[in-house]
């Protein structure tokens, strides 16, 4: 009987099989209720993450051996634009992060303000969603900390962080979490690198730490951190730049 | 599992020919679920691999540390997508992720009540043995895979187990490795594996493991009788020739 299918024409037929499963994949992914489909796998991460995650369950902090040589700075360089320069040249002197939205007290301080703040430091590993990872020392005031000060609303959902960062020269780049990773201990603005300031390429002055996360929710050049209740709003609505812009999953613990 | 019907009996060479009941439904499901699953992890992680391909040890590794396979981009048609898109093959991987691990779950479990890990995949100490074993390997080179009833060989029992107990299990936990909130949940997840980039050069080469045994697999079935394997994956139902 394996006589009538001859090997030539069961591998051919595999060869064909295989070219016609990979534009059906293709087809597929290109179809937004399949894509609906497959983001239930997402949104079933996001449940099992957090229901088998402690609330403060802490990201490993590891010893000075284990810091990365280099560490590698990605995305933004070097934010464009003549604002930008100017706070470059006076050293950040009259940088401003501004916290308003959903809160009792909007505030806005100088970098000295939040290097005068309670500050964490702590050696973690930064996991871009391209594989690699580097790790460094960070050092910065605790999220929670900034959010008490303003007296958040208990209408308040989630936690946006807008950037001097302008990636393709239209959108700024713009990041949001939920208010389980604002409230981690972990979570902090981070002003140094290792033992000097934070350099440019890392986000310079201040940066956002959210260490059960990957780095693109990591926001650099932080000028505005703002409390809101919904995130479709803001944007295209996917809270945050490559969410909106290249369809990654707004939920980054994997 | 061995059950045999009496069909009529061939009689050209003098040859007999039975059905055996090879398959049980647990086993053509999982079967068939991961020719799908399988495919689609392999090749949407080809994708993913590509958008960073350098493999380290260790806890960290990006492009100013020394890397221990740098790979140039695999082509389109090995992955998923056809085109770069690193955020569409996530949304493959991470959903058909849920299918590979549960579905190897619940097969185990079946498997284990159903009796099947015991009676088919389970070795006997004289099947282990270096005389029985050189005997299974030297048929194998002269392409004659069947015993008597069918039954698993040896070497293939030595594969499956390796399979399922090993390489997919293997490849699912140093998968897991590689999400920072995993990490923060199971930390012994890093001490398994011994840092993240070492998981992530494990999980490569555990895929590379699954690769390897489907063309060996599917070669075997080309060289076994592919109609009568195909059809006994589908119905269950094997023939087998025997010298009457």
């Amino acid at each position: 009987m394996s006589k009538i299918i001859t090997r030539r024409a069961l591998i051919g037929g595999l060869a064909v099989g295989s070219g016609a499963l990979l534009s059906g994949c293709d087809a597929l992914g290109q179809n937004a209720d399949f894509r609906k489909l497959l983001s239930l796998g997402e949104t079933g991460n996001f449940a099992i993450q957090r229901s088998l995650q402690d609330r403060m369950a802490l990201a490993r902090e590891f010893g000075p051996e284990h810091i990365s040589p280099i560490f590698r700075a990605n995305g933004t360089r070097v934010p464009p634009g003549d604002a930008y320069a100017a706070h470059m040249a006076e050293k950040f002197a009259n940088w401003r992060v501004k916290v308003d939205g959903l809160v009792a007290k909007p505030q806005s301080f100088s970098m000295d303000q939040l290097r005068s703040m309670p500050a964490r430091t702590q050696t973690t590993r930064h996991d871009c969603v391209e594989g690699w990872s580097a790790i460094g020392k960070w050092t910065g005031v605790p999220l929670k900390l900034l959010l008490d000060v303003a007296g958040l609303s208990t209408r308040a959902r989630y936690i946006v962080f807008h950037c001097a960062d302008m990636m393709s020269g239209q959108n700024p780049y713009y990041e949001s979490i939920d208010l389980i990773d604002a409230m981690h201990p972990q979570t902090i603005l981070a002003w140094a690198l290792g033992d000097a300031e934070l350099p440019v390429g890392n986000g310079a002055p201040v940066r956002l730490r959210v260490e059960r996360q990957l780095g693109y929710k990591h926001a650099k050049y932080v000028e505005r951190i703002e409390a809101v209740d919904d995130l479709t709003k803001i944007y295209r609505g996917k809270g945050g730049y490559w969410e909106d812009g290249a369809g990654y999953e707004w939920y980054a613990g994997l | 599992m061995i059950e045999t019907t009496e069909l009529p009996v061939v009689e050209s060479a003098r040859q007999e020919t039975r059905q055996i009941f090879r398959h049980r439904l647990s086993t053509r499901l999982w079967h068939w679920t991961n020719a799908v699953t399988i495919f689609v992890m392999l090749m949407s992680g080809l994708m993913i691999f590509n958008a960073h391909p350098r493999l380290y040890w260790g806890h960290y590794g990006a492009n100013m540390d020394a890397a221990w396979l740098t790979l140039p981009r695999f082509p389109g048609w090995a992955t998923i997508p056809s085109q770069y898109n690193l955020a569409l093959a996530r949304h493959w991987h991470l959903a058909f992720a849920w299918v590979l691990a549960f579905g190897l779950l619940a097969y185990l479990l079946w498997s284990l009540i159903n009796g099947h890990l015991k009676k088919d995949v389970a070795l006997s100490k004289a099947e282990v043995a270096p005389a029985h074993l050189w005997e299974d390997i030297k048929k194998h080179a002269k392409f004659d895979f069947h015993s008597e009833e069918a039954r698993y060989n040896p070497l293939q029992k030595i594969t499956y187990s390796l399979v399922l107990f090993v390489i997919i299990p293997a490849a699912i936990l140093s998968g897991l490795t590689l999400s920072p909130g995993m990490n923060a949940a199971w930390p012994w997840l890093i001490d398994l594996f011994g840092g993240r980039q070492s998981a992530r050069s494990i999980h490569f080469i555990m895929a590379g493991g699954i690769a390897a045994f489907i063309v060996v697999h599917l070669a075997l079935v080309l060289l076994a009788g592919p109609i009568n394997e195909i059809r006994s994956m589908i119905t269950g139902w094997f023939r087998l020739e025997t010298k009457a």
